[in-house]
C-alpha cells in the first residue's frame, strides 16, 4: 500500500519542517518578547514602533511575506543570508527569517497579555527597591507573564508548525513541498494527504499536551 | 495653613533628610497635592493622616517618584530626585516602601524576595544577601517561612516580609502607604509591632495610616492632610487632644467617638 513512497525522503522533509519550526520559533520568541517590552516601555517612540510593527505584520498574509523574502530581500536587495549559491539553504534561512518576523507579532501580543496579568503593584515594588526598567521587566514581570501565557504561546507554536508549509512557496524542501510532488507524480491522493496530515498531528499533538502540562506546573499561585 | 510651625521634642532639628518644597500634582482636573511643604528630619517618625482622597498616599508615593510631580522639588539627603533614569533608580533604593497590598513578587520565595534587590541593586554576593535576608526575616518574625511562596503566607506575614524586603536595601527612610489597611483585624498588631520596633531603633519613617493608636504611640509628629493640603501638623499629644483646625476636629470627632 505504501510502496509508492519509495524513493521519496518523507522523514527528511518532516525533519526540515521541524528545523524550520524550531529556528523560527526561537527567533519569534526572542523578537516577540523584545517587541512586547517595547510596547510596555516608557519611551513613546518604542511603544509606537512596537504597535506599528504588530499591526502591519500580523495583517499581511504569510505567503506574501515569505515570497517577499525570496523575491524582494534576496533577489532585489541581495540579502542571500550567507548562502548565495545554495538555493536550498538560502530559501531555508529566508523562510526562517520571514516566519520569525511574522510569528513574533503574535508572540508579542500573547506576552503582552501575560504582562497585563502581573499586578501593577509588583512592578512598583520592584522599582521601589531600585531596579531599573529592564530589571523590573526581566526579573519580576516577564517571568510571571510567561508562566501565564504558556497556553496562548502553545497555540502560536502549533500555528507556526503548520505555517512552515508556506516555505514551499519559495522551494524549501519541507513536508508540504514533498506532498505536492507526490500528489502530482503518484495516483495516491487520499493516502498521501492522510500521511502528511498525520505527520503534522504527530508533531503538534504531543507538543500541545506537553506544553499544557508545563503550563499547569509553572502557573504562579496568587 | 500649611506654614504652621511645629515644636518637635524628640527629633534632631537641623538634620533634614527629606525635604518637599512647594510640591504640586494634578490628576486631570483634581489638584491632589497643593503647595506641599514638608521637612522630615533624620530619625523622625511622621504619621500622615486624613480622610480618603486627601492626597496622603500620593504624597507618600511622590517621595520616591512612583508618582511624578508637576512642580516643586523633593530632595533626599540633600540630593534632588531626578525625573527618570539610572540616578532615580539609585535614589529609590535608598527609600524603602511598604505598600497597602504587600506586592511581594509572587514567583519568588520569601527569601528570594528579600535578596533580589540586595543582589541586583546593591551587588552583594548571594551568600551575603541570604545571610542578611534571614536575619531580617527573623527580626520581623517570619524566619521560618523563608522558603515558602508569598501566596502560602497570611496577610500579616506577607506584610512583614515586605518590610524585610525594604529594610534589606538599608534605606535612609521608610515609607509606609497604609500598611495595615488590607489586613484582617487580628493581623494588624503583628505588623504595627514591627513598625514600632523600627521606630524605636531610630529609622526615619513616613507612615500613612488610619491606625490612630500607632500615631499616638510611635509618631514624633502627626501631619493632617485634607483636600490636597497639609492642614495641620503637631505632636500626636497636641494633635489628638487639642487640634486647632476645624477640619481636623471634624475628622477626629468622626473616627474617635465610637
Amino acid at each position: 500500500m505504501f510502496d509508492f513512497l519509495e524513493g521519496y525522503d518523507l522523514l527528511g522533509s518532516f525533519w526540515t519542517t521541524v528545523q524550520l519550526t524550531v529556528f523560527s520559533g526561537i527567533g519569534a520568541l526572542v523578537w516577540g518578547t523584545v517587541l512586547a517590552a517595547m510596547r510596555v516601555s516608557p519611551v513613546p517612540l518604542m511603544r509606537g514602533f512596537g504597535t506599528l510593527y504588530v499591526n502591519v505584520v500580523r495583517n499581511i498574509p504569510l505567503t506574501v511575506i515569505i515570497v517577499f523574502t525570496s523575491l524582494g530581500l534576496a533577489d532585489i536587495f541581495g540579502m542571500t543570508m550567507g548562502a548565495a549559491d545554495d538555493f536550498q539553504t538560502q530559501g531555508f534561512r529566508l523562510s526562517v527569517l520571514g516566519l520569525a518576523a511574522y510569528t513574533a507579532a503574535f508572540v508579542c501580543e500573547a506576552v503582552r497579555s501575560g504582562i497585563n496579568t502581573v499586578p501593577v503593584g509588583q512592578a512598583e515594588a520592584a522599582r521601589a527597591i531600585g531596579l531599573n526598567f529592564t530589571q523590573v521587566l526581566t526579573l519580576v514581570v516577564l517571568p510571571q507573564a510567561f508562566r501565564s501565557v504558556v497556553g496562548p504561546l502553545t497555540n502560536v507554536l502549533i500555528a507556526l508548525t503548520k505555517n512552515t508549509t508556506v516555505a514551499a512557496a519559495i522551494g524549501v524542501a519541507e513536508a508540504a513541498l514533498l506532498m505536492k510532488e507526490i500528489i502530482e507524480t503518484e495516483a495516491q491522493l487520499i493516502v498521501t494527504v492522510a500521511i502528511f496530515a498525520l505527520g503534522f498531528i504527530i508533531l503538534t499533538l504531543p507538543t500541545g499536551i506537553f506544553l499544557g502540562w508545563i503550563g499547569k506546573r509553572v502557573a504562579v499561585k496568587r | 495653613m500649611a506654614e504652621v510651625s511645629v515644636t518637635k521634642d524628640a527629633a534632631p532639628a537641623a538634620d533634614e533628610l527629606v525635604v518637599l518644597k512647594n510640591v504640586n500634582k494634578h490628576f486631570g482636573a483634581l489638584h491632589v497635592l497643593q503647595d506641599i511643604d514638608l521637612t522630615i528630619a533624620r530619625g523622625e517618625v511622621v504619621v500622615v493622616i486624613g480622610p480618603s482622597g486627601s492626597g496622603k498616599s500620593t504624597l507618600c508615593r511622590a517621595i520616591n517618584r512612583l508618582e511624578g510631580i508637576d512642580s516643586g522639588s523633593i530632595t533626599l539627603d540633600g540630593k534632588p530626585l531626578p525625573a527618570e533614569g539610572k540616578e532615580l533608580a539609585r535614589l529609590r533604593a535608598d527609600v524603602g516602601m511598604v505598600f497597602q497590598s504587600f506586592n511581594l513578587f509572587a514567583h519568588k520565595t520569601v527569601l528570594e524576595n528579600v535578596t533580589l534587590g540586595q543582589i541586583k541593586v546593591r551587588k552583594k554576593s548571594k551568600a551575603e544577601a541570604e545571610e542578611r535576608a534571614r536575619a531580617l526575616l527573623d527580626r520581623v518574625g517570619v524566619g521560618t517561612q523563608a522558603d515558602k511562596y508569598p501566596a502560602q503566607l497570611s496577610g500579616g506575614q506577607q506584610q512583614r516580609v515586605a518590610i524585610a524586603r525594604a529594610l534589606a536595601m538599608e534605606p535612609k527612610v521608610m515609607l509606609f502607604d497604609e500598611p495595615t489597611s488590607a489586613l484582617d483585624p487580628e493581623m494588624i498588631n503583628e505588623v504595627l509591632e514591627v513598625m514600632q520596633q523600627l521606630a524605636r531603633d531610630g529609622m526615619t519613617m513616613v507612615v500613612v495610616t488610619h491606625e490612630m493608636g500607632f500615631a499616638r504611640s510611635a509618631a514624633n509628629r502627626v501631619v493632617f492632610m485634607a483636600d490636597g493640603q497639609i492642614v495641620e501638623q503637631a505632636t500626636p499629644e497636641k494633635f489628638f487632644t487639642a487640634p486647632r483646625s476645624d477640619r481636623a476636629k471634624d475628622f477626629l470627632s468622626k473616627i474617635l467617638h465610637h
